[in-house]
């Protein structure tokens, strides 16, 4: 639950050329979570009075080359990995945990699904792992539902990398039920070692009013905001 | 509007003496127009036009984009209304939503370059219309699709356009972030050769803020905006006239062009900031005849006329000639008129976006329109020539009604089976899934009921459906032409919205052919009639004729999409919500299986009039009209919908026809409705003097019809598995 | 055999991905890169009783299903 009291925390929330879904998040974040929160064009490269970072859905770059490869490599990533080593919550959706795994802030990579078809719709994840900054409000085995949209979600990673996901319980969705692209592992979103980022495919933007479908994505924002607000 | 795509030999012609004013050129240009469209074009020049006048002309006034045929007859539409904010004859529409916001709307097709290479073609067709509703000031907030294809269990080359247009919408709608939340496709043999690739995009646009596609002021500037202008879409081409040539051998272009959503999108993106500020007086996007006729139209509607300098526009291939630049299909591109002194506050955001731009000209009092080239004038003519395209009153030649058997069903339980398998009738969900249908957060009915229900503001929104039988309309085209409108309201009805507007694609055969063009009036005639008796006018529309190939038309398909508005906390959807829950069916059933089942408006009206009463004031808990497969179909939708089975006796219904009529006819204005107590329902739509009949109720697994019955799980599995099984 | 088949788009097509790579390295600090283009490169072997009859069939795949005719070019080598 969000505390009645008033806070000041703005969430940036980057836009690339190509990003569709940055409206959406803001839309969450201040609409529905009332929070402040801003657009931060990736050429404007100052993140500083930012206190939580947002990289949302869409085709940055229209996905040429591979989805995320070129958005990975804009200068702006060098300030956003500045901004998690301070241990400030960044969080990757779909298009955006593309290129947070190209950019290497998280690892593994997304590529196309096994279907080779993009996919839309509503599916159930289970949540494995309820102590990372964009989980901890969750509880572990929990069942949350949101809706994908993509056609490169299919996670990857080598075998050396899978072991350490695990052991460093850096795993915090897998899709349940049915593993709509192909992922390895049934890997829906994973977070770094330190907790404060995290990448997933499903849109929690999405899943933030019941009209919409769901709310199961909302928490997702709340656990971030307490997170700030309790540092 | 699209120019047709054809081969050009462009003839070396020198300007004459005007002593013989009868045939100034002593040769006949090269073009597709008639010998009487040639002699209007001298006389009204007043001398020969030169060679890029020649190609001009032969797009501008080419049937796709003059609307030659067509325009006489769509004369007979309504089109004014009180919520109408920018009628008939821009880009698109736009109607008034409530006092701060409009929706702007528009239809167009992409048939003929989608059955050529179908990713390209349909995802093209897509960007098309979404630039319609950029250029009048409005954000793309949906997209639908109704598509035509050939019989996809038979045919090879039908499968492989389907899943590659699917592809191809996919690809592009996804990618600039515009939701597809709805459409339909339907499937015959006529579209074998010929698939229809209809495409609907709406958009949000302040009401206030409406930008126009006219430039009414002298000395604002001409921006050409978007990807550089390429060899895109011109057809292999043979040089004759030195001054034209490049000094290149000949090349076969292909006539297609390659979609860029990403360009789009930063369109999109910019345009909506460039739009803040104040600055843009005009704009058009370039579609069909492009930049001819983006260029010549803004000034044209704006009582202006336009100078142009060609060397300033931004080019792909350096060496381009004047006339290649005129003709070229270059997509993603925009044609901006801002008002004079104020370019660099556009241009600040558009170097933002990384969008390509070049300030090309100026609109001018003088009403003519001139293209320089370096340095030298090449065009010069009055600005209404290019626009102004003589019309055509064509012969018509009525077809007889189609009578088809009517198959003799032996077991009841099988058919029905093998019905919901049907590609008609199957579900569309292998369609919708390649859709991302809920980007923007605004979609609250998604693909899969009758409407599809879109968010505007925190209480209300918009619904949209589409309507039109094609067999009905190759049976009996007046019925199914006034059914396409019928339908298309039922089906936002049925989610509880009033009608505002239609939109309208008109998909006929080769209007040079008597029948075909007897089969257009005929639907015409048809939609006015519908249109009036609804009181729902027409803002926007598209006409595809020469859809045929072989000498065989499509079956006739006058597409339909109606807008409407909804409170969201009264929209209706069609799943079955709990046991017990009364089925009731509204209106009449007639013996109408395998025939153009016909269209009453008076009926329609009162019929809507009472469903919407139903929904708003909560008397029904689920709605949804009847159409394909009648109600057979329509029932085990509704179960297959909200995951629950019914028990229902269909001898209950009229006496006067048989029971495969009670199931399977599809017979006009009917609703099923669900409801917990069913005699308000009963009363209200017998004080309407409808037809009411109390079916059943929901309950169990079944879906059991009285009949005959079948599991819920097994029925749902067939249809589920229809057109999954056919494709990839 | 082994052969190689190159497919480009064809002439005067444009190449959205090729563009958009191209401007991306120019953003990146490349400003001496342009004219960017990607082809597809499909190796194989065929095995044929001669270079012509090799080529010949690569030929024939090509038309039935590695390019798109209406809007790609190929070529093959054959080694």
């Amino acid at each position: 639950m969000l505390s009645e009291l008033s806070f000041n925390e703005m969430i940036g929330v980057l836009q690339f050329p190509g990003s569709n879904c940055d409206l959406d998040v803001i839309h969450a974040l201040k609409d529905i979570l009332k929070t402040d929160a801003k657009l931060v064009f990736f050429k404007d490269q100052d993140l500083s009075g930012l206190d939580g970072l947002v990289v949302p859905g869409g085709f940055s770059y229209g996905d040429h080359l591979r989805a995320g490869a070129v958005a990975a490599k804009m200068p702006v990533l060098d300030e956003i990995k500045k901004f998690a080593e301070l241990g400030k919550p960044v969080l990757g959706i779909c298009n955006g945990f593309q290129i947070l795994c190209e950019s290497g802030l998280l690892p593994g990579a997304l590529t196309k699904n096994t279907s080779l078809k993009f996919v839309c719709k509503w599916i159930e994840m289970e949540v494995c792992n309820d102590t990372s900054t964009f989980t901890m409000e969750y509880t572990k085995g929990q069942v949350v539902r949101m809706p994908i949209a993509h056609g490169e979600g299919r996670y990857f990673c080598d075998e050396k990398t899978l072991k350490q996901l695990k052991d460093n319980d850096q795993i915090c969705f897998r899709y349940r039920g049915e593993n709509p692209n192909g992922a390895l592992d049934n890997i829906a979103g994973i977070c770094n070692e330190e907790g404060n980022v995290l990448g997933l495919m499903p849109h929690p933007e999405r899943a933030s009013e019941k009209i919409l479908g769901g709310e199961d994505g909302r928490k997702m924002f709340e656990c971030m905001l307490g997170y700030i607000r309790s540092r | 509007m699209h120019a047709r795509l054809h081969k050009i030999t462009i003839a070396a012609t020198k300007t004459n003496n005007m002593a013989d004013k009868t045939c100034w050129g002593c040769k006949k240009p090269n073009v597709s127009l008639t010998d009487e469209e040639i002699g209007i074009a001298r006389k009204r020049l007043g001398r020969e036009p030169n060679e890029i006048e020649w190609a001009m002309l032969d797009v501008m006034w080419s049937e796709h984009c003059s609307y030659k045929s067509s325009r006489p007859l769509l004369k007979m539409f309504p089109t004014k209304g009180n919520d109408i904010l920018l009628p008939v004859g821009d880009d698109c529409g736009v109607v008034r939503f409530d006092d701060k916001w409009g929706i702007a709307i528009g239809m167009e097709s992409h048939n003929h370059p989608s059955a050529i290479e179908p990713v390209a073609g349909a995802a093209t067709g897509i960007g098309g219309i979404v630039r319609d509703i950029i250029s009048k000031g409005a954000k793309p907030i949906a997209c639908l699709d109704p598509l035509r294809l050939g019989d996809i269990k038979k045919d090879e080359r039908s499968k492989y356009l389907f899943e590659n247009i699917v592809k191809g919408i996919s690809s592009y709608g996804n990618c600039i972030g515009v939701p597809t939340i709805g459409g339909e496709a339907e499937f015959n043999s006529t579209f074998n050769k010929n698939p229809l690739v209809n495409v609907v995009c709406v958009g949000l646009v302040e009401a206030d803020k409406i930008v126009k596609g006219a430039a009414p002021v002298a000395g604002d500037t001409m921006m050409l905006i978007g990807s550089k202008t390429g060899r895109d879409g011109i057809h292999g081409v043979t040089f004759a006239s030195e001054e034209l040539t490049t000094g290149k051998e000949e090349e076969v272009r292909p006539a297609v062009q390659i979609e860029d959503p990403f360009s789009e999108k930063l369109l999109i993106d910019s345009f909506m900031e460039i739009y803040q500020t104040g600055a843009v007086r005009g704009c058009k996007d370039l579609g069909g005849g492009g930049f001819t006729c983006a260029t010549s139209e803004i000034a044209f509607k704006g009582g202006k006329g336009a100078s142009i300098d060609m060397d300033k526009i931004h080019l792909r291939e350096a060496d381009m000639a004047p006339w290649e630049i005129v003709l070229s299909e270059t997509q993603e591109r925009m044609m901006l008129v801002v008002k004079k002194g104020r370019e660099a506050e556009v241009e600040r955001i558009l170097e933002k976006w990384d969008v390509p731009y070049a300030r090309i000209g100026v609109i001018t009092d003088e009403q003519r329109y001139i293209l320089k080239h370096n340095g030298k004038v090449v065009v010069d003519m009055p600005v209404e020539l290019l626009g102004d395209a003589p019309t055509f009153d064509r012969a018509c030649e009525p077809i007889l009604k189609k009578k088809i058997e009517k198959p003799k069903i032996a077991d009841l339980k099988k058919y029905f089976l093998g019905l919901l398998k049907e590609p008609n009738i199957a579900c569309k969900k292998w369609i919708y899934e390649q859709y991302d249908n809920e980007v923007q957060d605004r979609t609250i009915i998604k693909p899969g009921q009758d409407g599809s229900v879109t968010r505007i503001t925190e209480k209300a929104g918009i619904a949209l459906g589409t309507g039109c039988n094609s067999a009905h309309c190759g049976i009996d085209v007046y019925e199914g032409a006034k059914e396409a409108l019928a339908e298309a309201i039922r089906n936002i009805t049925a989610v509880g919205a009033k009608p505002i507007t239609i939109v309208d694609c008109l998909n006929f055969g080769n209007p040079e052919k008597p029948q075909a063009m007897w089969q257009f009036k005929t639907a015409v005639e048809a939609l006015t009639e519908g249109m009036k008796a609804l009181d729902v006018p027409v803002v926007s529309g598209n006409v595809s004729f020469y859809n045929e190939s072989d000498g065989k038309a499509i079956d006739p398909s006058p597409i339909v999409t109606a807008l409407g508005k909804v409170e969201l906390d009264k929209i209706m959807t069609m799943g079955l919500k709990d046991e017990g829950d009364s089925i009731i069916l509204i209106g009449e059933t007639k013996a109408e299986f395998c025939d153009a089942p016909k269209v009453d408006f008076a009926l329609e009206k009162k019929t809507n009039k009472l469903i919407l009463e139903l929904i708003g004031n909560k008397k029904v808990n689920a709605a949804h009209d009847l159409s394909k497969g009648g109600l057979a179909v329509g029932l085990a939708l509704m179960a297959f919908k909200g995951g629950k089975g019914f028990v229902v006796d269909i001898a209950k219904m009229s006496e006067k026809i048989d029971n495969n009529e009670k199931l399977f006819s599809e017979s006009n204005a009917r609703y099923v409705v669900t409801a917990k107590h069913a005699a308000p329902v009963v009363e209200a739509t017998k004080k309407a003097s409808l037809d009411v009949q109390v079916l059943g109720k929901v309950n169990g697994e079944k879906l059991h019809y009285g009949l005959f019955e079948v599991s819920l799980s097994e029925a749902k599995k067939n249809w589920e598995n229809g057109l999954e099984e056919l494709l990839i | 055999m082994d052969v190689e088949i190159t497919v480009k788009l064809k002439k005067g097509l444009l190449n959205p991905e090729a563009r958009t790579i191209g401007r991306s390295l120019n953003l990146l600090g490349y400003k001496n890169v342009s004219d960017v283009d990607t082809k597809k490169v499909f190796f194989m072997r065929i095995d044929a009783a001669s270079k012509d009859v090799a080529r010949k069939q690569a030929d024939e795949m090509c038309r039935r299903l590695l390019t798109n005719p209406v809007i790609e070019d190929y070529a093959i080598v054959v080694k």
